[in-house]
């Protein structure tokens, strides 16, 4: 039985109350309720919950939607409709009411299409068209959300849905299409000139950003043909495969955006743009975000030049200059799509270490090639010092009996290549114990993992060893029997080894686990390393070895912190399931004393094997007294060549994206792993120990 | 597929001929034609002087990338047979060094590979040999330092390498298990090549004269391979070896479609995660 419609009445007084805020004696919900009542009643509850949660995050985007409502749900199923709220939240999240709101007001602008139903979302395609990214050769890109494609050059931002087509794999195609293109503006140059400066001399500078964003298309996907036909095929598909020859410059390999450029100049007044399933934007922030990186990683280069840069021949005068001994080539080879990199230094080749190449491939990204300046800013490097702080510590601000015990540890300042004595300040402290149910929430949560986690885990715990020539045994052992006869025919005598045993192979292995405690860590981070380290405990459980873990966090160098949450000599205990629980963000990652501490626990442990595992979100970092960047970096690094010295296996679990810039320096190019998806943190972090340790 | 032998079936019913299977043994083997490698840099030169040093080689590498090609290769090229051993966890230092066994009523001492190799002045390859069981290291290393001596306890016998023996073995750093790293004890006593998979040009060239396949086939599997590369620490262990890129050409040359021979050759053979599968599979449909 389908309930009667709500009168228009009953309607305003309802919105009356629900957008209250944002209404006023001119502005009522008199119009509103009268629209609203020409919906059925479903339709109309389905408005009436959706205002509400909407009104929870701002009243005005709320009043902006059931203004548009009854419109748009003559034409959307609920399907539809909710897809599009959504849309609209997560544009005002990202960049605002007066976005936000557009989408609700130009629901006529997107009409939907009869393709809802094989829609293709962001969200359900998140894993793979990351993972289809990160195949793209050049800069690492992240992939992020907009209600319009485009890109700032680091992230691409892709529609949260894309229903153009009447099938899924059309639809999902389209998003491969979008990340390529987005992918070849960075790649292929468009953003060597700031295009939204340039169309903004057009009398209309919309329609010059369109037609040149429809031109740069153009020009690239003939750039993408050459290596990546299949993308190319795609595009032609989709802009109905006929070439204008008012635009056949753009499909030479020389092309460049000056191109699109001309034909801009050329066409403003009578091109008109052909309608097609995607329009890529060109905003602002590709430009900007373009500039900060080419200044950061100018003086990056340089910094790294003047290290590889060795001590002069004695031969040459004292006075040439870095830039006239370094040579640096790099270019786009059209054939292969890969960047051709050759680096000279005093007249010979040499292949500089994976980040310098990644550097200098960013760079030609940017710049096209490497600017002759770019060598020149190797001698005007300015010799900042550290100048920090002074003086050893002194055990800080904080008495030592007020927070524990403190430990004093070195730290490695690698400008002047020695040790800051008895630099940090270390006090081991107890992480406060929840009293929820955090654990068992997790087991239930993934209950059949866990029951798989164990089984494999059990394998692992009862892979026996056959040990041969045993003096007692469960079997014959054959081949000691023949070797032993043939000792005996020799005149030897019959030796008395000659069984075969099974042995459950000895784990002589000890783990400690160094979570990363800092502020960063906030939110589903926390939540991933908890749940991870639950379901590790499991793990470990079932195999026996033994293992610690503890947090570390830490505020300057007075006040590097290490939680314990559990000690080697500690059962996995009640305690220690509410301290897992209790694990919640710090400050910063003063990563270097934790490591020195851990490695001076880690070694009181007999064991043949002794690894040392962090799990990390990011780089070292502390708050403001330069520890950020390369002397944290550097720091890190020798604490955990300390800790390699003393027979240590350090190994890093990260989620951070950029940790292929400094962990293979700090971890060896084998000794670390990335989770992509912090998702699946909790059951990679078992398995990646399983690995380790098989 | 055995699960296939049931009663009645048809197929059983007839005879099935045995095939001519070459038996392949650890018997010293000489190479008689040259096997196809194209060189990435100054291995060979690298090799050679080696050889001619007699000093032991290590060959490191991301499996598929050549290096067992290369070893066959250098053995044709110095004219000395060849003994791969195929390390396992299981092998033992008796295994390579021999043990007696009994014929009738004599006891009779058999050389293993690797005493094989040296009193024939082979080359020995130890094919991962960090899969070996701890104790061969007590015979690698007095053959692997100067004294190049083959202790043989059992046989009572000290065997001295001639000039042209050369110990040879291979490693794949990529491993992850802390169990099995190389000693550096181990390690310090080799001359180490390392293997990279082909810059693009000589990768085609190599999937080309390798499987007749035409460049842009060729050119669309190095692509590919290097998007999987791409990958390596985000999601997969290893990228795409120049092995399956042949066996993906192999496939396509009799026929298969692009697609179905990437999935099958390629992306089964890197993971198994449903993600990753599909995400190998839109390269695959952007590459070709
Ligand atoms: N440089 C090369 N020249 C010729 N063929 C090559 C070369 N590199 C790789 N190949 C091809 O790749 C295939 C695999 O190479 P190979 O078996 O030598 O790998 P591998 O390094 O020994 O791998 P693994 O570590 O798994 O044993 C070869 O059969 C050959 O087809
Ligand atoms: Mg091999």
């Amino acid at each position: 039985m389908t309930a009667l419609p709500l009168t228009a009445r009953l309607l305003r007084e309802k919105l009356d109350y629900l957008l209250g805020p944002v209404l006023s004696s001119r502005r009522t919900a008199a119009t509103l309720a009268e629209q609203m009542a020409t919906l059925d009643r479903s339709q109309q509850d389905l408005v009436l919950h959706w205002v509400e949660v909407i009104a929870h995050s701002n009243y005005e985007m709320a009043y902006q939607f059931v203004a548009a409502a009854p419109v748009a749900l003559k034409k959307l199923d609920t399907g539809a409709a909710e897809a599009w709220i959504i849309r609209a939240m997560d544009v005002y999240d990202r960049e605002g009411l007066h976005r936000g709101s557009e989408v609700f007001r130009t629901i006529d602008a997107h009409p939907p299409s009869a393709a809802d139903h094989a829609a293709a979302t962001f969200e359900e395609n998140a894993q793979v068209l990351a993972l289809f990214a990160c195949g793209l050769s050049g800069r690492r890109l992240q992939l992020d959300v907009s209600d319009e494609p485009h890109t700032d050059t680091e992230t691409l931002y892709l529609p949260p849905r894309t229903a153009v087509f009447d099938n899924a794999a059309a639809n999902f195609n389209l998003y491969k299409v979008l990340i390529t293109l987005l992918w070849a503006q960075g790649r292929f140059g468009t953003f060597h000139v700031d295009v939204v400066a340039a169309c903004a001399n057009y009398a209309d500078p919309q329609r010059a950003a369109a037609l040149l964003s429809h031109f740069e298309n153009l020009r690239l996907e003939s750039r993408i043909g050459s290596t990546l036909p299949g993308i190319a095929r795609d595009l032609a598909r989709l802009r109905g495969n006929h070439d204008d020859p008012r635009l056949i410059t753009l499909q030479s390999p020389d092309a460049v955006v000056q191109d699109s450029l001309a034909l801009l100049a050329d066409h403003y007044d009578t091109f008109e743009l052909p309608v097609l399933p995607y329009r890529i934007a060109l905003r602002p922030e590709a430009a900007a975000t373009r500039a900060a990186r080419m200044q950061r990683e100018r003086s990056e280069l340089a910094e790294a030049l003047a290290q590889m840069l060795p001590e002069q021949p004695d031969d040459r005068k004292p006075e040439a200059a870095a830039a006239d001994r370094i040579d640096i080539r790099a270019g786009l080879s059209a054939a292969t799509g890969n960047m051709d990199i050759e680096v000279r230094i005093d007249g010979t080749s040499v292949s500089p270490p994976a980040a310098i190449t990644q550097l200098i491939e960013s760079i030609a990204q940017d710049a096209g090639e490497i600017p002759d300046d770019y060598l020149q800013a190797i001698d005007q490097r300015s010799n900042h010092q550290s100048g920090d702080e002074t003086g050893p510590a002194d055990g800080g601000d904080i008495s030592p009996d007020e927070k524990g015990v403190s430990h004093l540890y070195d730290e490695w300042d690698y400008k002047r290549r020695h040790y800051r004595r008895d630099w940090c300040v270390l006090r081991e402290l107890d992480v406060t114990a929840a009293n929820d149910d955090f654990v068992a929430e997790t087991l239930a949560r993934y209950r059949p993992q866990v029951a798989q986690l164990k089984r494999t885990f059990e394998m692992l715990r009862d892979e026996d060893r056959l040990l041969k020539r045993q003096a007692t045994g469960d079997d014959i052992d054959f081949d000691a029997l023949v070797a032993g006869y043939a000792d005996l025919e020799s005149g030897m005598e019959l030796p008395d080894r000659l069984l075969i045993r099974r042995h459950k192979a000895e784990r002589d292995l000890a783990a400690l686990f160094m979570v990363d405690m800092s502020g960063s860590t906030k939110g589903w981070i926390n939540d991933a390393e908890r749940e991870a380290l639950v379901m590790l405990c499991e793990a470990l459980e079932v195999l026996g070895d033994r293992y610690a873990i503890y947090g570390f966090s830490g505020l300057t160098r007075q006040r590097c912190e290490i939680f314990r949450i559990k000690r080697f000599d500690e059962p996995y205990s009640e305690d220690v399931k509410q301290r897992i629980a209790g694990i919640t963000p710090q400050d910063y990652t003063r990563m270097g004393a934790a490591i020195r501490h851990l490695t001076k626990l880690l070694n009181n442990v007999d064991a043949r094997t002794r690894l040392l595992i962090s799990l990390s979100d990011g780089k070292p970092d502390d708050y403001s007294d330069h520890y950020r960047g390369e002397y944290g970096i550097e720091d890190t690094r020798q604490a955990l060549i300390e800790a390699h010295r003393t027979g240590i296996k350090p190994f890093c679990i990260t989620i951070d994206h950029e940790a292929r810039d400094y962990l293979p320096h700090l971890y060896g190019p084998v000794n670390w792993t990335l989770v992509d998806n912090v998702e699946r943190l909790p059951l990679k972090v078992a398995d990646i120990y399983r690995r380790l340790t098989a | 597929m055995t699960e296939h032998f049931t009663d009645g079936n048809p197929i059983m019913a007839t005879k099935i001929s045995p095939l001519p299977a070459k038996a392949l043994q650890t018997e010293a083997r000489f190479i008689e034609t040259e096997p196809y490698y194209e060189a990435a840099g100054n291995e060979i030169a690298l090799f050679e002087a080696a050889y001619a040093s007699q000093l032991p080689v290590l060959l490191k590498g991301p499996t598929g990338c050549g290096k067992t090609r290369f070893i066959e290769h250098m053995a044709w090229r110095l004219k000395r047979p060849l003994i791969t051993v195929s390390c396992h966890d299981d092998l033992t230092a008796a295994d390579l060094v021999g043990r007696y066994l009994i014929t009738g009523n004599e006891t009779v001492w058999v050389d293993g590979p690797l005493a094989h190799a040296v009193r024939s002045g082979a080359i020995c390859y130890l094919d991962e040999v960090v899969e070996a069981r701890r104790d061969t290291t007590v015979v690698i290393h007095p053959l692997a330092d100067d004294r190049r001596m083959l202790p043989m306890e059992k046989h009572g016998e000290l065997l001295q390498a001639p000039p042209e023996f050369l110990l040879a073995m291979s490693y794949n750093p990529g491993y992850q298990s802390v169990l099995k790293e190389l000693k550096h004890s181990t390690r310090q006593r080799f001359v180490a090549i390392e293997f990279q998979y082909p810059a693009s040009a000589l990768e085609e060239k190599i999937i080309r004269t390798e499987t007749g396949a035409d460049s842009a086939t060729a050119a669309a599997l190095v692509r590919l391979a290097q998007m999987t590369r791409n990958l390596k620490g985000s999601g997969l262990d290893e990228g795409a070896s120049t092995r399956l890129l042949v066996h993906a050409a192999k496939l396509i040359a009799r026929g298969i479609t692009p697609a179905a021979a990437c999935h099958g050759a390629i992306a089964e053979a890197l993971s198994d995660d449903p993600e990753m599968l599909q995400a190998i599979d839109e390269f695959a449909s952007s590459v070709f």
